[in-house]
Formats: structure tokens, sequence, C-alpha cells
């Protein structure tokens, strides 16, 4: 960790290219991330946010009301600009096979066989990979200088850091270098000990899910270096200290927990976060003399009183302790009566996490 | 209806929720009623690091079964071990784990999207079939997997079309049609979107899986307290001026909530025609097990208030 005073919120959104938004799900990742991206156009910055799956009235408010992987622009009254696009693994990785076919008539192979087909909606780690890719690909778009990043929800931060390697790894497999062997070694000279593996695991999976595999992995021969490439690429991005991880939780026990774990999962990488956005915290109220009422009529109000301090307490005991262990400062954005699901929503999301 | 009767309606629940909503605390919870009325309870964890260990004061769970409280076992279920039992039933008991260990997992899951959640669904059902728990509590993924979860069955029915895995489809689907062998228990929070996705969920799995319903489990509703419209400046004769206010200022908060509370369940009402059972928030973020104790009272007082099943059982 480095020594001297952490940057503070407005600072990231200020100095750094690119804001990873890392976190839980069901604590308003997405939310948070679309209110970083406004605060940068608010900047002045050329701001634009990749949104994963967002609810739908917020999706609406940010004009993405189809799935579409190109930056769309929000107007707004701000000095900067402000674009927002939803993620599509799905064509992401189309334009990836596309790139990196060393002729079309193989990028076509690949992208009708179904074997790929299944790839961006099977995969683990495909849709974190293709926000990897997106990212890469935007933080070289001479259009933006700001890049804010949502990312899926995930158990492990790693899937998401460790994405790009991912599919790497997966060309590298000796299982999969096995079912590449006929294309290596041409089909007739297939070792019988291959054939009968195959048709053994066949015989359980079923041999259409075999042989789908197997001209898959045949028609994407000679492209493992692009991919390999690419991957390392976006891994060195991630580690310039041009990009900034942030992580966003709320409060609550399981968010909180996965939170924690995030952060050393993170830290055992070797990856700062560099700043704590704690979401959804509910309100504090002074406390009132011995927290007993002084005559019966008041009960139900000390009741209440007590009731939201005991869970404000709880909820203070979590962010402290989360902050220590992240090492950065806390950040809180308080419940919000109703969901964000417009611009100003967003402006005022963007005030609470800016307002220090 | 009686906690009983529910309790027997199908040996096994599904608990479906978005993330964040309180699934585990709900299959806490009705593990506990359910132990408490005799019944033996086995939870299955499919995501591993779900916290349900640590609501019963245990370590995290594992593939082999442990007991988390008196009636009520727990095991966490994963592909690759589901998979290696599986090759080793279906004669390869030789490669199976070198297979595993090389990625099979990855490569088939890829080439039958859905095969991961089939190898799941075919392990408990597998339980359900043996009998090893009178209920089976099912934590099942989050995030809105539990629809693609549930659907692996009819999905990987038209990859795979023939074989031992085609027929374990078969068994899953038929078992997940069955209500008196499976239900789900959906799980949300009074607030807008989860109630969104709790009703779009609700839909999907009645109309592409086919499985039967319970009530929706609406989770986290601030308990009705009544006087909070009291004038604490005129009530309380020896309050200052700050304390008096902050008395009204949580109570206009709590009123508000309850409010906004209150409407959600009625819109859920509106467009998801399933009885709903109401767990009140603890104002806690650490879920113990006295906690889980008295939410399973409070599940077990809210089936009471079910209306009896029309036919038999």
């Amino acid at each position: 960790m480095p020594a001297g005073p952490r940057p503070d919120a407005s600072e990231l959104v200020v100095d750094r290219e690119i804001l990873v938004c890392c976190g839980p799900g069901g604590v308003g990742k997405t939310t948070v991330a679309a209110a970083l991206a406004v605060e940068g156009a608010r900047r002045g910055r050329r701001t634009v946010v990749v949104t994963i799956d967002p609810a739908k009235r917020l999706a609406d408010a940010l004009g993405l009301d189809t799935l579409t992987d190109t930056a769309h622009r929000i107007d707004g009254d701000w000095p900067g600009e402000l674009w927002a696009l939803m993620l599509d693994p799905r064509s992401t990785f189309d334009g990836l096979v596309t790139r990196y076919a060393p002729e079309p008539g193989q990028a076509e192979a690949i992208l009708a066989n179904r074997f790929y087909r299944n790839i961006s909606g099977a995969l683990s780690g495909t849709q974190e990979y293709m926000a990897m890719e997106k990212l890469f690909e935007l933080h070289n778009d001479e259009r933006f200088d700001l890049v804010v990043v949502d990312t899926p929800p995930t158990r492990n931060a790693l899937d998401f850091v460790d994405a790009p390697r991912r599919l790497t790894r997966l060309l590298d497999n000796r299982l999969f270098r096995l079912l590449m062997m006929p294309a290596r070694t041409g089909f007739r000279a297939v070792n019988l000990a291959t054939q009968a593996f195959l048709r053994t695991i066949g015989k359980v999976v079923g041999s259409e899910v075999v042989s789908d595999a197997v001209t898959f992995f045949q028609a994407f021969e000679g492209m493992e270096d692009g991919f390999r490439q690419r991957a390392q690429g976006v891994q060195v991005l991630l580690a310039d200290p041009c990009t900034a991880f942030l992580l966003v939780t709320s409060p609550r026990r399981d968010a909180a927990r996965e939170t924690e774990f995030f952060a050393q999962k993170l830290g055992e990488a070797g990856i700062d976060v560099e700043a704590l956005i704690v979401n959804r915290m509910h309100p504090r109220f002074p406390p009132v003399g011995a927290g007993e009422a002084p005559v019966p009529a008041l009960a139900s109000l000390y009741r209440n009183l007590c009731d939201l301090s005991r869970l404000a307490d709880g909820e203070e005991a979590h962010v402290a302790a989360l902050a220590d262990r992240v090492g950065a400062p806390a950040v809180r954005v308080p419940e919000l009566e109703t969901d964000v699901h417009d611009l100003p929503g967003l402006s005022r999301v963007a005030d609470y996490v800016f307002a220090s | 209806m009686d906690p009983r009767t529910f309790c027997a309606q199908s040996r096994l629940v599904v608990v479906a929720g978005k993330g964040g909503v309180g699934k585990t605390t709900v299959t806490a919870a009705m593990a506990r009623m359910a132990a408490g009325l005799g019944l033996s309870v086995l939870i299955v964890e499919v995501e591993g690091k779900t916290g349900l260990a640590a609501a019963f004061g245990a370590e995290d769970l594992e593939y082999d079964e442990r007991e988390l409280a008196p009636g009520i076992r727990a095991r966490s279920l994963t592909p690759d071990v589901a998979l290696v039992e599986y090759l080793e039933e279906h004669g390869l008991r030789r490669i199976s784990r070198r297979l595993v260990k090389a990625g099979l997992v990855e490569v088939v899951s890829t080439a039958a999207p859905g095969i991961k959640d089939i190898l799941i669904l075919g392990k408990v059902k597998q339980l359900e079939r043996a009998g090893v728990a009178d209920l089976i509590l099912l934590d099942a993924p989050a995030a809105g997997h539990a629809v693609s979860f549930l659907m692996s069955a009819r999905g990987l029915k038209e990859i795979v079309r023939a074989g031992p895995l085609h027929g374990q489809a078969d068994d899953v689907l038929q078992m997940l049609n069955d209500p008196s062998r499976c239900r789900v228990l959906l799980v949300t929070l009074p607030e807008e979107t989860p109630v969104n996705e709790v009703v779009e969920t609700a839909f999907a799995l009645e109309d592409r899986v086919g499985v039967d319903l319970g009530p929706v489990v609406v989770n986290g509703l601030y308990p009705v307290l009544d006087g909070l419209d009291v004038d604490a400046a005129a009530a309380g004769a020896a309050l200052g001026p700050d304390e008096a206010r902050a008395l009204s200022e949580a109570a206009d908060f709590r009123a508000r909530r309850q409010e906004l509370q209150q409407a959600q369940v009625a819109r859920l009402a509106a467009e998801l025609p399933l009885p709903q059972l109401h767990l009140p928030t603890l104002f806690t973020v650490d879920l113990t097990p006295p906690d889980i104790d008295v939410l399973a009272t409070a599940l077990a007082i809210a089936i009471e208030a079910l209306p009896a099943p029309a036919g038999v059982r």
C-alpha cells in the first residue's frame, strides 16, 4: 500500500482515465457508476459509462432502452460530456474474433459455431472479460477521456481482474490441446487413444457436444496469440496509475462480508482500492437521554429511535471495519426514499459521494 | 395453514431471489421452523460463502454434509464435485478426477450451457429421491440466475438429444414440474426494483419452467408501530428541544418508510397473484442464531395466516 494520504473520490474523477467499480450484487453499483460518470461530465470531462444490466427505469433515463454496444450521448447541463452504453458481451466478443481471425472465412466459421455461440452466455468469466475488453477499447477511443465501468455481480473480485487471462488459460489448457490435436496433426493422424477418449466423453455428455467443441477449437487455431497479447494489454492497463479501483457496497451483512472478501482478494493481487463507497446507509439520529421513555405516551417514539440507532450503530461498525480493511476512507451515501431512475437522481447521488 | 402442512407440501423447496434480498436468511429461518416441528432438514447451498453457516454460528460449508443445529444439516454442492460423482457413476471412475482437473467442466459447460446447473440439480434430485431429509432447502444462485438455473434442464434436453445426461435432464424436469415434489419460494424486499424483479422472475418461472410457486416472502418489513404520530414536544414534559426533534425526526423517517413499504407490498399483491409471507426487519446487521429463531417464529405465524390448501395435500 502506498504511503501518504489517499486521494478522495473527487480527485479520482478529475485525474484518472479509468474508474472500475467493483462490489457485490444488489448494492446499487450501477447507480453509483452512473453517478460518478455524471460527476465526470460536471467536472468537464468527456465521460463514458459502461453499465451492466441496469434496472429498467435507470436504463431508460440513460437512453439505453435497447441493448446496444455503441456509446450513446446523454444531454445535460454540464461542461463535459456524458455517454453511456450497456455491455453486450456477445457483440464485443464477435468484434474480437473478427479482429484476430487471419482471414474472414475463419471468423465466419467461428461465429457460426454452436460452441462459440454458447461462449458468451455460458463460459464463466466471459461477461467480465468482455467488460474489460470494452474498457480497453473505450480507453483508446479519442472521443473519451474518462471511462467508468460497472462490473458484473460476482462472488470474487478476481473473476473480473483475471478475466482476460482466463480465456487464454482456457486455450492453453491441456484438454483443449487434446481437442485441437486433430487440427494440428491432420484428421487421419488422430491417434486412437484420443479418438477413444472423445468417444467416451461423447457417450456421457452427448456426441454433438463434443463435435461442436472440437470444431470450435479447430477453427480457433492460430488465433490464441492475438488473444493472449490483447489480454496482456488489458492487464497492463489495469495496473497503470491512470486506472483506479473503487469498491461499492452497502452496510448490510452479506454485502459487507462479500466486500471484505473482495478487498482481501484485490489486496492479494496487488491492486489498491482507492475509494470505498458505502451506499444505502440508514440515517443516524442523535441519542436522547437514557433511551428510556419518561412517559408511556412516548414509548413508541423511544422504541423507534432505539431501533434505528441500533441499526445505524451496526452499519457504522461494518463500515469502520471495512474502511480499515480496505485502507481507504469510506464515502457514505444515504438510502434514498425511491430508486434512482433519472438524471436528477444520479446528480443527487453524486452530490453525496462528492460532498466532502 | 398449519406450518406442518406447509412443510409437507413438497420435499424440495428452492429458495430463490436476487442478491441482497435475504434469501439465505429466509432459508435459515425456514430450516429452523421445520426443525422446530420435529422435521429433519437438509440445506443445500450452491454458491459457497453465502453466510448461511455463519447465521448458525458455524464454519463455512463443504461438500460433505454437516450438522448446523439439531435437526438441520447442510452441505455445499459444486459442479466440479458433482461431475466427478456423475462420471464415476457412469463408468469413468478411472479418469474422472483427472478430467475435472484438466478443466472438463469449463469445456463441457461451454459446449452445453446449463450443464453445471443440471449437474447440481441432478444431485439434488438424487437426494430428493433418496429421501435424505423430510425437507430439503435449496439456496438457489442469486443475481437473476435462478431462472436460467431452473431452465437448464429444458435447455439441455434440446442440446443433448440422447444419453445419460439427457435422461438426467428429463428426471430433473419431472421433479421440477411435480408440485408434490418441488416448489419455489421467491424472496424479495418491499422496494421498487426488487418487487419488479420478483414479478418478472415469477412469471418466467411459471411460463418457462413450469414449476410450482409457493408464497412470496417479503423480507425486511418495518414492524408497524402505533403511536409514532405523538407530538414529542407536547407529551414529554422533561424533553429538551433537541431531544424532541430527534424523536420526531426518527418517527417521521419510520412512518414514511412504512408507508413506502406498504405501497410496494400493495403493488406486489396487485401484480403477482401469489400469497405473501411477511418477515420483519430486526434492525440488526449481523444475524445471530437468536435472530434466526425470531424469524422462524415470524415465518410460522405468517404461514398460519395463509388459507388452508384447497385440495388434499
